[in-house]
């Protein structure tokens, strides 16, 4: 029991202090992590990680997920439980007080500059991940014309994208036997 | 503004949560802007670009930010539990099976369409903010420079919002003279 012990005492050490500094999310920590987890504590093999960010990539959901899944799948339920927390907790708590401040100083010019200043930075950077998701994922002239219909159906059409999704899953293994 | 309950929180959340393939951000606009109309695209697209330049994913700042407006502290535990719920069980009982499915063709080629329909439904919804924001000449430079930056440059993310930023403030404090 100590060991295990020790083991959920590391991954909350671990990810608590990833989680501060994990501006832009997850993925831009990726190499970060797999570093920590195979290289520095050895919970898991390199093949084992790639596996893991494959799985959690195919799952719906916020991407924090997969660092639950590390949690999972080095020390069980507790270990899940344990990393979750240990990632969202400093920047939740984080984003709180801010979002208490910004609240509290509303009718501030400080924050009505703030807010003009960030509504396009999250735009630009919104509009750039977008694309480094299709550079990352689309490999031929089918998977290229999946993402921009996507796209297309989103800007133009109110309907729920599931619509769009399910389209985009189908046309794939449909020409897959083309 | 709105009244938005805790339960109303918490199930708006869940459904992102579960529809949130390829990331949650998109859905976040979605649920909350598109089908129940808790925030305009204008508020929406505040609370984003403050999630994004906090650490931690966008979309778990989001939710806290979301919560604590509507309903406080309980809200933002509403909205974190909600989103994190289904993806958690979903992630793990796919950890499961995952061995034995990955290896079929059809699954590997529906699960790389739902990924390029994931990321076009990402640029689509960046797309769409910007057509209803309507950004001015200012906001357009910024835009621009944080897609250039992060895509066609290929700079990594924390330094070009170290950067833009202060860019983005100064900015908006020209067009906004004391």
């Amino acid at each position: 029991m100590g060991g295990m012990t020790g083991v959920l005492a590391e991954l909350a050490r671990t990810f608590a202090a990833l989680s501060l500094v994990s501006i832009g999310g997850i993925n831009v920590l990726l190499p970060e992590i797999r570093r920590q987890v195979v290289d520095v504590h050895g919970w898991m093999t390199d093949s084992a990680f790639a596996h893991t960010f494959a799985i959690a990539s195919a799952a719906p959901g916020p991407n924090v997920i997969m660092v639950s899944l590390i949690g999972w799948e080095v020390a069980g339920l507790p270990g899940l439980v344990v990393a979750t927390i240990a990632i969202m907790a400093p920047s939740c708590l984080l984003a709180f007080f801010v979002a208490r401040a910004l609240g509290r100083w509303s009718g501030s010019k400080v924050v009505s500059v703030l807010r003009d200043a960030l509504v396009p930075v999250g735009l630009g950077l919104m509009l750039a991940s977008g694309l480094a998701m299709m550079r990352s994922v689309d490999r031929d002239v089918v998977t290229v014309a999946i993402s921009l219909g996507t796209a297309a159906f989103v800007v133009f059409s109110r309907r729920n994208p599931l619509w769009a999704l399910g389209a985009g899953t189908l046309v794939n293994i449909i020409t897959l036997h083309i | 503004m709105k009244q938005v309950s805790k339960a109303e929180l918490f199930l708006g959340f869940l459904k992102i949560g579960l529809l949130g393939f390829g990331g949650v951000g998109p859905w976040v606009r979605h649920v909350i802007v598109e089908e129940r109309r808790w925030l305009t695209d204008q508020e929406f697209a505040e609370i984003l670009g403050a999630g994004q330049v906090l650490p931690g994913p966008n979309t778990t700042n989001a939710a806290v930010f979301i919560g604590d407006r509507f309903q406080g502290v309980l809200g933002v535990l509403a909205c974190l539990l909600g989103m994190m719920a289904m993806p958690l069980v979903i992630v793990t009982s796919l950890a499961a099976v995952y061995d034995r499915v990955a290896s079929v063709p059809e699954v590997n080629a529906g699960l790389t369409g739902a990924a390029a329909a994931a990321a076009g439904l990402v640029l689509g919804t960046a797309l769409k903010m910007i057509r209803n924001i309507r950004p001015g000449p200012v906001a357009w430079l910024v835009i621009a420079l944080g897609f250039a930056a992060v895509a066609v440059f290929g700079w990594p993310l924390v330094p070009v919002v170290v950067v833009l930023v202060p860019v983005a403030i100064v900015l908006a404090m020209l067009r906004r003279p004391a």
